[in-house]
């Protein structure tokens, strides 16, 4: 039985568009669950004896809480912007601790490397100085102030262009970017990785996007994120330590890495040890 | 030429890695292949009632397998790579042609199922692609013997193109490719064509640049 720290988060579950009449048996932190569509298009959620979870339908997603919701699900105001199109690019099953999956995508410095010619591209490789603060009023990860050199920043994108970009983590296993939108300045392009947690070395990732692109189809967005993500995977599951290690230990943190370094802080300190080893690296 | 085609599809990036080495100009057209399994859906099977990808498309021209794509883009846009050097070279092209529809049956299977969760008999079709990739490692060792670096002769052609994508994905099914040092080779020759384009998961050589920071 995992803690409550771990017990009383949300976790993404299914894709509420891809959720048929037939259900979806999947599983969250080692132990199978069931998700449906009770009375009146409501999300049912139920683990194995057949007890129902608390959940909410949000982000094109739904979510469930196993234990007690320590609080509520986190706010994308963005979300419900007008003008946005929200963009539901599917579940891609990734052999990796769900941690490893928010860690790497907090961390820009891989860009040119793994998205070569799309989000990076040598020799601009550079991560400039930017600030990393856990905000202690909405107990959240915020990086901000992150520039980086773009060959082609966003599906929109004409040519390289020099793109801002805020992280976020509102929970241990979602991750929030925001970024410059190419189309609409003054704007900020969201993309989030939601992260199921199947098993500590398993999990499967939803990303979800709410852009301003009226051009670009619906499919053609879709299949520039999976691209970017399927790069990932790759990586992801080839990584070691698999567990993400919560003490820095041996790993000497770049500037690059703060975020990371801040991520696995306040996982610790809140308990959050599911994917985790507190053994140093 | 319009190319109905899904970026993570290995028998769709078997027709786009040809345009980019023969310069053949295609047409994309995005299908959505996932989450919205449009392959499935009755307008997309009017095209091809398989339910299958790659489709190509030209004035009134409907090709709906891999292998039949590869020999139109090569005959119109790259005649040699079609292999007709003799008639042993051409047999050969011919025979791994048909051999990458197991590949396709196997290690592709395998890596939908563990990426993309589509149903699969798993252990069938990580054996199917072990068998497979034995084979090609086999095949390989052979023609080096006989003074050759590709499938089917000393240069690549459609034998290799067509089994190229699904040796280099097959980890993305569970299915190691640590033992295969002839095929680690020859993928590396194919990565080194001039014009070689990349998907995820198959990325241009990076030998003359810096390591990535977490590999
Ligand atoms: N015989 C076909 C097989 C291609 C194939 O299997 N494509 C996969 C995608 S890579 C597909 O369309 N699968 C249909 C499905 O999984 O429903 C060819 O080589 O073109
Ligand atoms: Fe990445």
């Amino acid at each position: 039985m995992t803690s409550e720290a771990i017990r009383n988060e949300w976790y993404p579950v299914a894709l509420a568009s891809q959720l048929g009449p037939e259900g979806r048996d999947t599983r969250l932190l080692g132990e199978p669950i069931r998700v449906d569509w009770a009375a009146q298009g409501r999300p049912r959620v139920r683990a194995a004896d057949g007890r129902e979870m608390a959940t909410r339908l949000r982000y094109g997603h739904i979510w469930a809480c196993p234990g007690t919701p320590s609080r509520e699900l986190f706010d994308i105001p963005e979300a419900d912007q007008p003008g946005r199109r929200l963009v539901d690019v599917g579940v891609v099953r990734v052999k990796c601790s769900p941690l490893r999956a928010v860690e790497n995508f907090l961390d820009i410095a891989h860009f040119p490397f793994v998205h070569t010619d799309i989000l990076g591209a040598e020799p601009h490789t550079e991560v400039g100085k930017y600030d990393v603060a856990i905000r202690e009023e909405v107990d959240e990860v915020w990086a901000t102030k992150v520039h980086f050199y773009q060959p082609q920043a966003a599906k929109s994108a004409a040519g390289g262009i020099t793109t801002e970009y805020m992280y976020r983590v509102p929970a241990p296993t979602v991750s929030i970017l925001y970024k410059t939108c190419p189309p609409r300045p003054g704007e900020w392009d969201v993309i989030t990785l939601f992260v199921q947690p199947l098993e500590e070395n398993l999990c499967e990732v939803w990303p979800w996007m709410a852009l301003f692109d009226d051009e670009t189809p619906m499919t053609d967005l879709i299949h520039f994120q999976q691209t970017i993500f399927l790069q990932d995977r790759s990586i992801l599951e080839n990584q070691l330590p698999r567990l993400l290690p919560l003490d820095p230990g041996m790993e000497i943190p770049t500037r690059a890495d703060l975020t990371s370094v801040a991520y696995r802080r306040w996982l610790k300190r809140r308990g959050y040890t599911y994917g985790a080893q507190l053994v140093a690296a | 030429m319009i190319l109905y085609d899904y970026v993570l599809s290995p028998d769709c990036y078997k027709v786009r890695l040809l345009a980019a080495l023969t310069g053949a100009k295609i047409t994309l057209r995005a299908v959505d292949f996932h989450p919205g399994a449009e392959h499935r859906k009755p307008e997309f099977l009017k095209i091809n009632p398989a339910g299958t990808i790659p489709v190509m498309e030209e004035d009134g021209l409907v090709l709906t397998d891999s292998s039949a794509i590869l020999t139109y883009v090569a005959a119109k846009a790259g005649p040699e790579w079609l292999g007709d050097d003799d008639a042993r070279m051409r047999a050969r092209v011919a025979q791994w042609l048909a051999f990458a529809q197991r590949l396709s049956a196997s290690i592709g299977k395998a890596r939908t199922h563990d990426m993309l969760q589509k149903p699969a008999d798993i252990d069938a079709c990580r054996a199917g692609g072990i068998q497979c990739l034995r084979e090609i490692e086999a095949a390989l060792v052979e023609q080096d013997i006989l003074g050759a670096r590709f499938l089917a002769g000393d240069r690549p052609t459609l034998a290799d193109i067509a089994c190229f994508p699904h040796s280099m994905l097959a980890p993305d099914g569970g299915i190691s490719v640590d033992a295969y040092p002839a095929i680690r080779l020859w993928t590396r020759r194919i990565r080194a064509l001039p014009g070689f384009v990349e998907m995820p998961g198959i990325h241009r050589l990076h030998d003359l640049k810096p390591e990535p920071a977490k590999a």
